[in-house]
């Protein structure tokens, strides 16, 4: 269960929310790309060990889209943003520790 | 305290209330609890809690729970168990006990309330936090409740504290990300008879902390030698709280082996209980410190680089004697005793921080894994972090070397009967890593997950491989530290409440008319209507003419509703829609298709424009909440200069659809201020209207070819209208009707239901519905439409079909094959198609179906063959349309 | 005493021993310079790929390479399902393949893997559902799979324990049943295989992990791993849980999400169940395993995730539906959970074959029904790499279906897959 921040409702627990995978994938101009680069468009999501730039919204809540840091590894978790805002910098990597919780 | 009955394997025992079980037994002389899994051995009880192996029983009191070690279970009143030899039952009677669940967000949780937790909750009070304290004990004090000591007074304050909420019976069972812990109380089995009957049993705690405190402590853990499974050998910290706690007097004489200076604490307290300790074996070349020096100056003899390498038995199986090898000379010498107490060194509990991925570190001087992991959120406290108070001086030493035939008998997994001669065997067959060897040998995988077993079997491999336990690494350990009940965990989401259910504002009446009902996703909808003695069939026939040939009505109040509002409202439903909206004039209806991204048809529906800047979007019943999410992930993460809002009015607002040539006359006997004729309300125009002055909505849509009307109201009036349609509609033989029917009527007319003639692989084009795919603009998915796949011929399209034999419904998705088709070789027949729908047509007087069919558009007339079964059916590709093709009758 | 337990499960049960297992599994070696071929993936599917490349194409000069301990990553972690009654032509196909291997496979490895047969029941709980799973059944019908109808009555009579009233909340309108499924012991068959592959000469290398590959002029020459470069005319990668890593290792991007898929066991318990029982409507997967635990499958968790765990939500709700359907679960534990990482493509089918870079393969996608494919997956993953060309039953899991658009989209009828 993630304790996701919702830039509008605070930390919410992970049932609130639906998931969108990679953030920042624009729907591109359709008519100007090959079959290959659209079908990249369709499927292709990066799928990165460590630290994920994602979509997530929050359906349960106040229903808005918003980009997160998340870990894939520690599920930690790092800055929330708006879409069309600055994106923040990838967190640091973990520590040889573990994960900070 | 008073002494009450319990019942273990059909006999009498007494006990006092609230002491383990497993205490009351061996004070009652009960050695042997049960025979072992594989080998069938006796076996007793070994230790002081969840780590027991071998006194696993079955409740037969209460709630019968499978499997739980007779050392957790509290003596209560009514208690009744039976011996399991490792495998529970599952009685088949419903179990009736309640279960429930909560939530708590806390500033700090402490795990364990021995003393490292309750000092850790004092600091934490003290800093003006609040504070949970869960321990899976009875009550507090950890160690000391062994030990049989009160808390000092101090601590005693601290649990009295406003801000400290203290749960005893509470274990916690996993770990999980940013400080979520899910932990079960006990709450009822201790009370036995006298709990309350309302009482829940088990309550799981869902537990978000802001910091958490793990002071879990550790288990003792035994030693690998021959024979070491006999009933009468305890772990020693076990065997002297029986005795000196629990008042277990069977014991007369004692054989302590030990790694450490707990060995002589144990020793001591038997001794000062009374049992004769013969001698302290200890396989360091030394030790010293006040417990040594406390058992020494007590009289109890010591004999160190000794320990135990075999024992003997009595006639019923228990421990009659111990063989002692002395480790410098390797000789042995045979000592009888009736306990033999081990101390093997203490493994700190490490699970629950190994849930989130720590991974612990070895530490030679405690000759245990640790977890000193401390970040600003978690940290750990008292064993688990190496504060092992005393003045232990532990040795890394697991047993004595075996030869073959003692290895056979040397257990490292009593529950599992795995030994060591099978981890040998493993490790001969060529397999090095810990979780092979726990494979293999099946080590660590009973109820007690390797409690006292996973440290074994890395000492194991640590002596036959010439490594230290920190190359070996632990076992990983997966959540639930101990087991959980199905119940616990499914706890009120039983029976209705396991699923929200969903009904429309006309439900009751449908109930009262002896609907049947399907479930549409959450929602309960009126299948069909059958009067007294009529099945669905006839039902459903009766239903369809009435529509056809009288006045019908439907609940269509579950079609998903979205209003959409705002500047660039038809700027946004043309790029959503494959067809155009912006050129829909006020005030009327228009049939709309989506797909996703990829070509593919997802969801289709009509949408009204109610004026300028306003439209309310009909979709299916079960893509409501996804044609929604839909829309807003476009509107928010890519259009975001589009100013349009989206709101779900599914429950706002009841649709009833009146169809058949008599529901004009019908609702225009209600609608007084709204001319209903066909040239003043033309198809699939929208008007405002009111009945007894409830403002209502109609719409001249039609699903079923047939004129009808869909009347839009208030989710709270639709009983009203509902009921004044019945009133009138006797006269005109007003008719209910339910999911089949609308699917029958709407099949004859080729109107396809998006997931039953879609299988979401099909674009608009597949459906022959290339007249919604507006050449015009862009929308979301057109190009898809280009990628050779979509584009190549060939394709599942969407035909009718006519069975040659007319009376013949052919099931609903049986393919379709070529004619004379057959198996070939590898008994595969090729197809070309399948039955996406298919009913019998009251009207036509003859069955009918939809189908994809490959390239089936340019094939009408061809006779395609129909295997169902052995039966060979026959039919004919035919337009979708078996209806009315000219829409005469709509109007 | 309270006597309430039903008859038949009173006293002690003596349980009967495993079998045991060889004296010598396969040796660990350190990798040799150069081999014919490498496969990047020590499970079950890189294994099997091994065993086939040597057994049906005679290349033996050929090595596993694994990052960890063989077979740790999914082969460990799952609910060990077998069946074949898929509902698209292309999937039937290789699904069926890999059953017909099964049914030989203890004889053909000479290894027991404890592979049963004691059927597959896939529950329907609504209308709708009801006609995919009958569509499903036609489509097994054409393409002589074994898979047949029972009405709920019928269901009963095969898994008494299950609850066909109609007061619940998703009552059983019936199933499809395939009496070929089945089950089978997940680390035996992985130990099998690499028993079988490493006794006909396979190097079998663990804690070796792939950091990158030698590509030159768009063919790969090697991979470079933490011990040295290795030398390879061949590779294949079969990492399920990592193969979009290696793919961007690689050079290339495949359309895979990987997330944490959980299951979980009961302690042992007399035997109540001799059926394996799916509803994908209700997300139960459940069969009792030879020595008797419960062995349930849940869903995926919502996210990617490398981390081999899932939220415990997951359970919990899966338990709430498994009582329905199961109300004698109830006093049942849930004595361990844990989560595996699956390789999920758009259309959860899986992708087997070249790569843009030539001379290395790919095998990946299996999202969460790999267990049942590992025979027929190496299979042809074997049959590729010798040929440098897809075998006819891979040739539509190929990597490009995704620029043609021709999906087999096993979603639909399929849901999570188990």
């Amino acid at each position: 269960m993630l304790y996701i921040p919702c830039p509008h409702c605070g930390l919410r627990n992970e049932t609130e929310f639906h998931y969108g995978a990679e953030a920042g994938v624009a729907y591109p101009e359709p008519n100007t790309l090959t079959d290959s680069e659209w079908a990249k468009y369709l499927h292709i999501r990066a799928n990165p060990k460590g630290w994920l730039a994602e979509r997530w919204v929050h359906y349960a809540g106040c229903g808005r889209w918003f980009n997160l840091w998340r870990n894939t590894i520690t599920h930690e978790i790092g800055p929330a943003w708006l879409p069309f805002t600055t994106k923040p910098k990838a967190p640091g990597n973990i520590g040889q520790e573990g994960p900070r919780v | 305290m008073s002494e009450i009955s319990f019942s273990f394997d059909d006999k009498s025992y007494k006990g006092h209330p609230g002491e383990p079980m497993a205490a009351a037994l061996l004070r009652s002389g009960l050695l042997t609890i049960t025979n072992s899994t594989y080998h069938g051995r006796p076996r007793g009880v070994v230790g002081l809690g969840v780590e027991e192996p071998n006194a696993l029983v079955q409740l037969v009191s209460g709630t019968m729970e499978s499997m739980l070690p007779a050392t957790v279970i509290e003596v209560a009143a009514g208690l009744a168990a039976r011996s399991l030899t490792g495998i529970g039952a599952l009685p088949d009677h419903p179990e009736e006990a309640r279960y429930d669940k909560t939530n708590r967000y806390v500033d700090t949780l402490v795990v364990g309330a021995g003393l490292a937790g309750l000092k850790a909750a004092e600091e934490h009070l003290r800093a003006g936090r609040e504070v949970m304290l869960i321990d899976d004990q009875p009550g507090p004090g950890g160690h000391l409740r062994q030990l049989g000591q009160e808390l000092p007074p101090a601590l005693r304050e601290v649990l009295a504290h406003k801000n400290l909420t203290y749960l005893c019976r509470c274990t916690a069972t996993g770990l999980y990300d940013q400080n979520y812990i899910v932990a079960i109380e006990r709450r009822s089995d201790h009370l036995g008879n006298a709990a309350p009957a309302n009482r829940a049993r088990i309550r799981v705690w869902h537990i978000r902390a802001d910091q958490v405190v793990l002071a879990t402590g550790a288990f003792q853990r035994p030693l690998i030698f021959a024979n070491n499974d006999r009933p009468g050998i305890l772990l020693s910290h076990a065997a002297a709280t029986y005795v000196a706690v629990h008042g277990v007097r069977g014991f007369r004489t004692a054989v302590v082996a030990t790694v450490d200076n707990q060995g002589y604490r144990d020793a001591l307290r038997l001794h000062k209980a009374g049992v004769t300790v013969q001698g302290i074996y200890d396989v360091r070349p030394g030790a010293g410190g006040p417990s040594v020096d406390a058992a020494r100056a007590a009289g109890i003899p010591v004999r160190f680089r000794a320990t135990v390498l075999d024992t003997g038995s009595n006639t019923a199986g228990a421990l009659d004697n111990v063989i002692i090898r002395d480790l410098d000379t390797n000789e042995t010498i045979q000592i009888a005793a009736d306990l033999l107490a081990v101390s093997g060194g203490w493994t700190p509990i490490v699970d629950l921080a190994t849930h989130i991925g720590i991974k612990p570190k070895w530490s030679a001087e405690h000759a245990a894994f640790l977890v000193s992991h401390t970040t600003d959120r978690l940290r750990t406290a008292g064993m688990l972090a190496g504060d092992f108070g005393g003045d232990d001086d532990p040795s890394v030493y697991f047993g004595p070397a075996l030869d073959e035939e003692q290895s056979r008998h040397a257990y490292i997994d009593l529950q599992r009967d795995a030994t060591l001669h099978e981890l040998r065997r493993a490790v001969g067959a060529g397999l090095h890593s810990i979780e092979h060897i726990k494979r293999y040998t099946t080590i660590g995988t009973a109820h007690d997950q390797g409690k006292t077993s996973g440290m074994l079997t890395i000492g194991a491999l640590c002596q036959l491989n010439a490594l230290s336990p920190g190359d070996v690494g632990t076992l990983s350990f997966r959540p639930p530290y101990v087991p959980v009940p199905f119940a616990a965990l499914a706890g009120r989401e039983r029976g209705p409440l396991s699923d929200p259910i969903r009904i429309t504002p006309l439900h009751q009446w449908h109930v009262e008319a002896g609907a049947v009902f399907e479930d549409v996703g959450q929602w309960k909808r009126p299948w069909y209507f059958p009067e007294p003695g009529e099945g669905m069939e006839a039902a459903v026939r009766r239903e369809c003419v009435a529509a056809r040939e009288g006045v019908a009505v439907m609940d269509a109040s579950t079609l998903g509703k979205i209003d959409i509002q705002g500047p660039d409202a038809a700027v946004f439903l043309d790029r959503i829609y494959t067809n155009m909206f912006s050129t829909l004039p006020e005030g009327q209806c228009r049939y709309g298709v989506m797909c996703k991204a990829d070509g593919i048809v997802f969801d289709d529906g009509v949408t009204t424009r109610l004026g300028k800047n306003h439209f309310l979007m009909t979709t299916t019943t079960g893509g409501a909440a996804r044609v929604l999410a839909w829309l807003e992930e476009w509107l928010q993460t890519e259009w975001p200069d589009l100013k349009v809002y989206c709101t779900s009015v599914t429950e706002h607002i009841a649709t009833i659809a009146l169809v058949g040539p008599k529901s004009r006359q019908l609702l225009q006997e209600l609608v007084k201020d709204t001319d209903l004729s066909k040239a003043a309300f033309p198809f699939m125009h929208s008007r405002e209207a009111t009945i007894d002055d409830i403002p209502v909505r109609i719409a001249r849509i039609s699903f079923s070819g047939e004129l009808a009307f869909e009347i839009n109201v208030a989710w709270g009036y639709a009983r009203h209208i509902w009921e004044r349609l019945w009133a009138l509609g006797a006269g005109y033989g007003l008719t209910a009707y339910g999911t089949e029917t609308m699917h029958v009527l709407r099949a004859e007319k080729g109107y396809i239901i998006v997931g039953q003639d879609t299988d979401g692989t099909q674009t608009p084009y597949d459906l022959n519905m290339s007249w919604v795919v507006s050449k015009k603009k862009e929308f979301i998915g057109k190009r898809s439409f280009q990628l050779p796949h979509l584009k190549a011929a060939g394709r599942l399209q969407l035909v009718g079909l006519l069975p040659g034999n007319v009376d013949e419904v052919i099931p609903e998705g049986a393919y379709i094959t070529v004619h004379n088709a057959g198996p070939d070789e590898q008994g595969k027949t090729p197809h070309t198609g399948f039955v996406t729908s298919s009913y019998y047509s009251p009207m036509l007087g003859r069955a009918f179906a939809l189908a994809l069919v490959a390239g089936g558009l340019d094939r009408m007339g061809e006779d395609v063959v129909v295997p169902v079964g052995k039966n060979l059916l026959r039919a004919t590709i035919c337009d979708a349309v078996f209806i009315d093709k000219e829409n005469l009758r709509r109007d | 005493m309270n006597d309430t337990l039903s008859p038949g499960t009173i006293g002690r049960r003596q349980a009967a021993a495993l079998p045991e297992q060889p004296p010598q599994l396969w040796k660990s070696v350190k990798p040799k310079k150069a081999y014919d071929a490498v496969i990047v993936g020590g499970g079950g599917h890189g294994l099997s790929t091994a065993y086939y490349l040597a057994k049906n194409h005679g290349l033996t000069n050929i090595a596993v390479v694994e990052k960890g301990w063989l077979a740790g990553g999914n082969t460990a972690r799952n609910t060990t399902i077998i069946r074949s009654n898929y509902l698209w032509d292309e999937s039937a196909a290789i699904y069926e393949h890999s059953l017909k291997l099964w049914e030989t496979l203890e004889e053909d490895l000479g290894y027991e893997m404890f592979f049963s047969q004691r059927g597959v029941l896939t529950l329907a709980h609504s209308v709708s559902d009801v006609r995919s799973k009958k569509r499903n059944l036609y489509a097994n019908a054409l393409n002589g799979i074994d898979s047949e109808w029972l009405t709920p009555a019928e269901v009963k009579k095969l898994v008494p324990i299950i609850n066909i009233s109609e007061d619940v909340r998703y009552p059983v309108h019936g199933a499809t049943y395939q009496p070929r499924g089945g089950i089978a012991k997940h680390d035996w068959v992985a130990w099998g295989y690499a028993k079988a592959a490493s006794d006909l000469g396979v190097d079998i290398i663990q804690g070796t992990e792939v950091t990158g590959f030698d590509i030159r002029n768009n063919r790969v020459q090697g991979v470079h791993t933490s011990q040295g470069t290795i030398a390879a005319g061949k590779v294949g990668l079969v990492a399920a849980g990592h193969s979009s890593l290696l793919a961007e290792l690689a050079g290339f991007s495949i359309p895979i999400q990987s997330r944490p898929l959980q299951a979980l066991v009961s302690p042992l318990l007399e035997q109540v169940l001799n059926t394996v029982v799916m509803s994908g409507a209700v997300h139960v997967y459940v069969s009792q395993a030879h020595k008797g635990e419960l062995v349930m499958g849940a869903g995926t968790d919502a996210f990617n995730s490398y981390s081999q765990r899932g939220g415990f939500h997951v359970i919990e709700h899966q338990m709430a539906a498994a009582l329905e359907l199961f109300p004698i679960f109830a006093r049942a534990q849930v004595l361990r959970t844990w989560g595996g990482i699956v390789d999920i493509a758009p259309d959860a089918s899986p992708i087997i074959g070249l790569t843009p870079v030539e001379n290395l393969f790919i095998n990946t996608g299996w999202g969460t029904g790999g267990f049942k494919a590992t025979p027929g997956s190496g299979w042809v993953m074997a049959h590729t790499m010798a040929n440098g060309r897809p075998h006819e039953l891979n040739r539509p899991f190929a990597l490009d279906r995704f620029e043609t658009g021709h999906l087999i989209d096993e979603h639909g009828a399929a849901g999570v897959a188990h």
